[in-house]
């Protein structure tokens, strides 16, 4: 790791103290001598040691938890495959409700486990997000092409469960979990329990899913009452407590906006921010390739628009996962209320009795549906169909909970010490000639003058940290996915590393959208960047993309993959990500003598190994 | 100091470049002016070019500028300066056809931000040209047979010829001896050629700058040909002026005139602007021998080691103008005959139409700081299309900023007429002496010397100065009033009678007592003043001349009669 951060209460802050201070100190041999001593201590004082370690490098060291006792003691397999972290995080907590049970768990991310282990699997626990439209997450997509190819082994001793994740603003919002579940039971798999699929609120149906599963692990063989092992872990009251860090996702800290200025210049096509925000005093750090999550409000006008569709007033009680509120502060805080989700629609179908709508329920209207959600949000919906003398708490019943926004944090603590800087693309659409923003963009452009805070938190995105420092790094990027580049070129900088460098960066005008031009030009200069290709799509015929550029100097990003450069690839799924990868698979086939396959082969490797890693939303 | 050995030979080309100027080195080290430009043109991520590049491509008529409106917030963006280029195109004499008007509209639509300006030396400046539109501008000019070399750097600058239209055979004669010179005094290099058009670099046949060398002048070095009674080019503001002497219509030789200049520094007491001295006579056959061997000396006398006292000006000063003169004429091999008598009226444009001599029709529109752009009362840009495709004589652009058509034969003046009505470009006589006698340089937002506004502000200061005419009765009286952004004086504010440099937003000096037809510098009555403070100045001052004035005095006479200013007999004495 670049840098050893406490691990949390697991310890306390003089022992890690001591643990750092001798850790710098040891060399490799004397480490690893270290560590089997401590782990032979360990051993004899409790003597069922856990088999197989966290997966997860971000989250503290959990005690080991005893393995039920007998011969039919299974190991259980947490696999997750995430985007955002929600999937590792919940993937965590299975893994910890499975441990107080007593039973044996370890955690692997999708990205880096090996398929061909499947047949070797007693239980399997699958979480997965969904990525774009039905696809898995990026780094998923090895395991998905492995599980559903030929070379798939019959699992006939395998035991799973699937919890999908999904966005259901999307039409095929939870397939990938879909199709994991739909293929191992095609390769003889059982299923432990059903599987659920989450919308972005998943909060509750998660939590039922990982009780419905732990119930399912359960030996039932074993003797009624308390399982020895697991009292006995009660007793030695070393069952590892959860640590909130000081501020997460459900309590975000309240960040100051230091500094948000609009990046594109006069002209420009687009509207993309910069925005600064002070972590001082929050205890939260993070690292290159991080992302901050900005807990949003509703547009205030939004929320007047709908209270005035609706005809209630802001003041009506409502009560929202058993909280009382008000319909209001609901509608500004807690729900989300631009875009409408299948569930609103067949909600407001029933409350409506809509021809019009209730005709889109059909299984066959699909298409039909997404089109129609695509042009109606929940405003135009309210309005195109009223449903007068609604009752509020019947209204929010059919919306979801506001979801955090997730951005890439484009600076390094190491440069702006206690700062979290983001490169945010305002939305900005007219929709029934409607001006509408994003919720969080809109709210960051809009409502957060100097001096205002953001409510804030740290989503960890291992997966995308920084390389070492002796690294090449290949960084492509569009749009305000050059941000985590900033944050690395910072971080180099501050750190005085030494390895080469090479942005790929694609906008669409040069004069007014090259992104941080001045700093990159300085960046250059100083040598901490080696290498700047640039490619604004709409000042040449025909338009000039990332992937072009790549093409262009395909000899040399091959010798840099050679080189053993880490390949990193931000910004936009739709199609950048796939474009690039395609350019990528070509230089690769002409310049290494492959065929498709072998490209195809190569750049796998590249992304098993962590050379190839993706963050593209 | 008679002699060529016993001048100071310390700060000229004689010495070893470490010990000049850094400007010397870059010239000297430029290959004759290729520098790094193919580079710096293929430089995708930065719209300028290097420092050293900037320089050399002045010599190619290319500024580097940026938009100043937008710098600072630019900066707060982290983006660069909005950075693009000013192409300045060589027109000798400010001559040009319908053809060669409808490729400069074409390129300016294209690329120029929709707008051409006239120039104070007779010719066009496309702004706004983004670094690879370079290329095809360039190009484009080079298929109507215009080009963009010298029109800066240390070399030969546009040469001005008066556009005097009644004079239709003299001017003639004058114009093409002024083409001449223009195409004699260029610089030779290959690189023009290989950097715009993509040609491949010729052997060396012979030095590369025969007459240059690679260290070309110290500094700019103007040319201009004068028809009396018109002093409308300010030829004492030239390095070298031609004043033209003709003997009933046909063309005999030139006064010479040496060492004017404009250029100043503020708070520099050694900058000054200099009038030229008229030092003697020649017959036309030895204009460009007279040419030679003028530039020759400052070429080679010239100071290379401070630039703002590199102008030949300064050499004059320095070494004695019976010195410089007997060098001229010992590279002459003949002694330049005594000055020739002649009379200067007026350094103005007489608007509207005029009949020249050979019955030829001309009509000069009065175009506000040579502004050319469509505006919604006034689509300029678009009326000066239509004639140009309807035209078929010539354009002349005016050393005032202004525009004649030129050369129509009686029956197309009609068509002419209409196009100018069409478009509302007829008004001739409706704006104020002082407007029409009006001249201020681009300034602010693109020249990156302006320290204020200029051609964005005079206009409003001139209507407000117009109230103060009116209420004095002094609406018809020719006065002269330029303005500048800077010191520098490109629109030649020195030695006009109301004169105003900039020093900083709002702020400005007022000179006043300059000669109405160009034969006198001016002198700073206030320094720094904002607006109110000059309309004060004014109000008292024109009220008083208003009153006092004695028959057909000029506003600049009286100023200094009256005790306002001191009269300023030489340059060097300017700043006194």
């Amino acid at each position: 790791m670049a840098t050893m951060e406490h691990p949390g209460s697991i310890i306390t802050t003089d022992q890690w103290e001591m643990v750092s201070g001798l850790t710098t100190s040891l060399t490799h041999d004397q480490a690893l001598w270290i560590s089997g001593y401590l782990a032979g201590l360990s051993h004899q004082a409790r003597s069922p040691v856990l088999a197989g370690g966290d997966a997860v490098a971000s989250t503290p060291p959990t005690a080991p938890a005893p393995a039920p006792a007998g011969p039919t003691a299974r190991v259980v397999t947490v696999l997750f495959a995430s985007e955002t972290g929600n999937s590792r995080e919940l993937a965590t907590s299975l893994a910890q409700a499975a441990r107080d049970q007593g039973i044996e768990a370890k955690v692997a991310d999708m990205a880096e486990y090996r398929p061909r282990t499947l047949k070797d699997t007693q239980d399997l626990l699958v979480i997965t997000s969904t990525h774009g439209d039905g696809d898995p997450p990026q780094t998923a997509m090895d395991f998905f092409e492995f599980l559903e190819g030929r070379k798939a082994p019959k699992l006939p001793q395998l035991r799973y469960a699937v919890l999908a994740l999904g966005d259901s603003t999307y039409e095929h919002y939870c397939a990938a979990g879909r199709r994991i579940d739909e293929r191992l039971a095609e390769l003889g798999a059982q299923r432990l329990v059903d599987r659920v699929e989450c919308d972005v609120d998943y909060d509750d149906d998660a939590a039922g899913w990982i009780e419905a599963v732990s119930r399912a692990l359960a030996p039932s063989a074993a003797p009624p009452g308390p399982a020895p092992a697991a009292a006995g872990t009660a007793a030695a009251g070393t069952a590892p407590v959860a640590v909130p860090a000081a501020f997460d996702k459900r309590r975000p800290f309240a960040a100051a906006v230091l500094d948000n200025v609009v990046l594109t210049g006069r002209g420009s096509t687009k509207e993309t921010r910069h925005v600064e925000l002070s972590l001082e005093d929050s205890g939260l750090t993070y690292q290159p390739g991080d992302a901050l999550g900005v807990v949003a409000r509703n547009d205030p006008a939004l929320v007047d628009a709908l209270l005035d569709q609706l005809g209630l007033p802001g003041d009506t009680p409502v009560t929202i996962k058993q909280q009382d509120t008000t319909l209001g502060d609901a509608l500004a805080g807690t729900l989300e209320i631009t875009a409408a989700t299948p569930r609103f629609l067949d909600h407001w179908a029933e409350i409506t009795g809509a021809a019009e709508l209730q005709a889109l329920l059909a299984p066959e209207q699909s298409k039909a549906r997404t089109a129609f959600l695509q042009r109606h949000h929940v405003l135009d919906l309210v309005g195109r169909f009223p449903a007068p003398g609604i009752d509020a708490d019947r209204f929010v019943a059919g919306l979801r909970p506001l979801q955090p926004r997730l951005y890439s944090i484009a600076s390094s603590l190491a440069a702006a010490p206690d700062e979290a800087h983001l490169t945010v693309s305002t939305v900005r659409y007219a929709l029934h000639d409607v001006p509408r923003t994003g919720v969080a963009s809109g709210y960051l452009a809009e409502r957060t003058e100097t001096d205002a805070t953001v409510p804030v938190y740290i989503q960890r995105n291992e997966h995308f940290h920084l390389a070492d420092d002796d690294t090449p790094l290949l960084m492509i990027g569009a749009g305000t996915g050059v941000a985590p580049y900033r944050a690395f070129m910072q971080e180099r900088e501050a750190r005085g590393a030494t390895g080469r460098s090479w942005l790929f960066f694609g906008e669409r005008n040069f004069r007014s959208d090259f992104l941080y031009q001045v700093e990159w030009q300085a960046l250059l200069k100083h040598g901490v960047l080696s290498r700047l290709d640039l490619a604004f799509s709409r000042d040449a015929t025909p338009k000039t993309y990332v992937q072009d550029r790549l093409r262009r100097h395909g000899r040399d990003v091959y010798a840099w993959l050679e080189d053993g450069a880490c390949l990193y690839v931000c910004g936009d799924a739709a199609h950048m990500a796939g474009d690039v990868h395609d350019a990528l698979a070509d230089i690769v086939a002409e310049h290494g003598g492959l065929d498709r396959d072998g490209a195809d082969d190569y750049l796998a490797a590249l992304k098993r190994d962590r050379r190839y890693r993706l963050d593209v939303y | 100091m008679s002699t060529t050995d016993q001048t100071d030979r310390s700060r000229d080309v004689s010495q070893p470049l470490d010990n000049l100027g850094p400007d010397e080195t870059l010239k000297a080290k430029s290959d004759y002016l290729r520098g790094t430009i193919e580079h710096s043109l293929l430089d995708e991520i930065t719209a300028a070019v290097a420092g050293d590049d900037a320089k050399l491509m002045k010599f190619f008529g290319l500024y580097q500028q940026d938009d100043r409106d937008i710098r600072d917030e630019r900066r707060r963006q982290k983006l660069e300066p909005a950075f693009s280029f000013m192409a300045r195109v060589r027109l000798p004499g400010g001559v040009c056809s319908p053809s060669q008007w409808l490729k400069l509209d074409e390129l300016a639509r294209a690329h120029g931000g929709e707008t051409l300006r006239l120039t104070t030396r007779q010719t066009f400046q496309l702004h706004h040209i983004i670094k690879q539109d370079l290329r095809p501008v360039m190009r484009g000019l080079r298929d109507v047979l215009l080009d963009t070399k010298a029109a800066c750097g240390d070399d030969t600058r546009g040469v001005m010829c008066t556009v005097n239209p009644n004079l239709s055979s003299l001017h003639a004669q004058v114009y093409a001896l002024a083409k001449q010179a223009s195409d004699h005094a260029l610089h030779r290099t290959g690189a023009y050629r290989e950097i715009w058009y993509g040609e491949q670099r010729e052997p060396a046949d012979g030095p590369e700058e025969p007459f240059y060398g690679r260290t070309y002048m110290p500094r700019k070095f103007k040319i201009g040909f004068a028809i009396p009674p018109s002093n409308d080019i300010d030829v004492y503001s030239q390095d070298l002026g031609f004043i033209a002497v003709a003997d009933g219509g046909a063309l005999k030789g030139f006064n010479v005139a040496i060492g004017g200049g404009l250029g100043r520094t503020d708070q520099a007491p050694k900058t000054y602007p200099r009038l030229a001295d008229v030092i003697g006579y020649v017959d036309a056959e030895s204009l460009m021998a007279t040419i030679d061997a003028v530039m020759s000396v400052q070429r080679d006398y010239g100071d290379r080691v401070d630039r703002a006292h590199a102008r030949f000006k300064y050499t004059i000063d320095d070494k004695g103008l019976e010195w410089v003169t007997a060098e001229i004429e010992r590279r002459l091999g003949f002694a330049l005959a005594p000055a020739r008598p002649y009379t200067f009226t007026s350094n103005g444009d007489a608007l509207g139409w005029v009949t020249g001599e050979d019955g030829r029709e001309h009509c000069t529109l009065f175009i506000q700081n040579g502004r050319i752009v469509n505006t919604s009362e006034r689509p300029m840009m678009d009326g000066l299309r239509a004639i140009a495709e309807a035209h078929e004589g010539t354009f002349r652009i005016t050393p005032n900023q202004n525009l004649i058509i030129s050369d129509l034969a009686p029956e197309d003046r009609p068509a002419i007429e209409a196009l100018l009505k069409d478009h509302g470009l007829d008004e001739f006589e409706s704006r104020s002496a002082l407007r029409r006698n009006s001249m201020a340089c681009v300034a602010l937002p693109t020249c990156g010397l302006a320290m204020a506004e200029s051609e964005r502000y005079l206009p409003d200061l001139v209507t407000k100065i117009e109230a103060l005419l009116d209420a004095h009765g002094l609406t018809e009286e020719p006065i002269t009033i330029r303005m500048t952004g800077c010191p520098n004086g490109c629109a030649r504010p020195y030695i006009a009678e109301i004169g105003l440099t900039g020093r900083a937003p709002g702020k400005y000096n007022l000179y006043l007592g300059g000669g109405f037809h160009g034969q006198r510098l001016n002198k700073m009555y206030l320094e720094n003043v904002g607006e109110s403070a000059i309309l004060e100045a004014l109000d008292t001052t024109l009220g008083h001349y208003a009153r006092e004035r004695r028959p057909g005095e000029r506003f600049g006479d009286f100023a200094i009669r009256a005790g306002y200013v001191a009269e300023v007999e030489e340059g060097r004495f300017f700043n006194d």
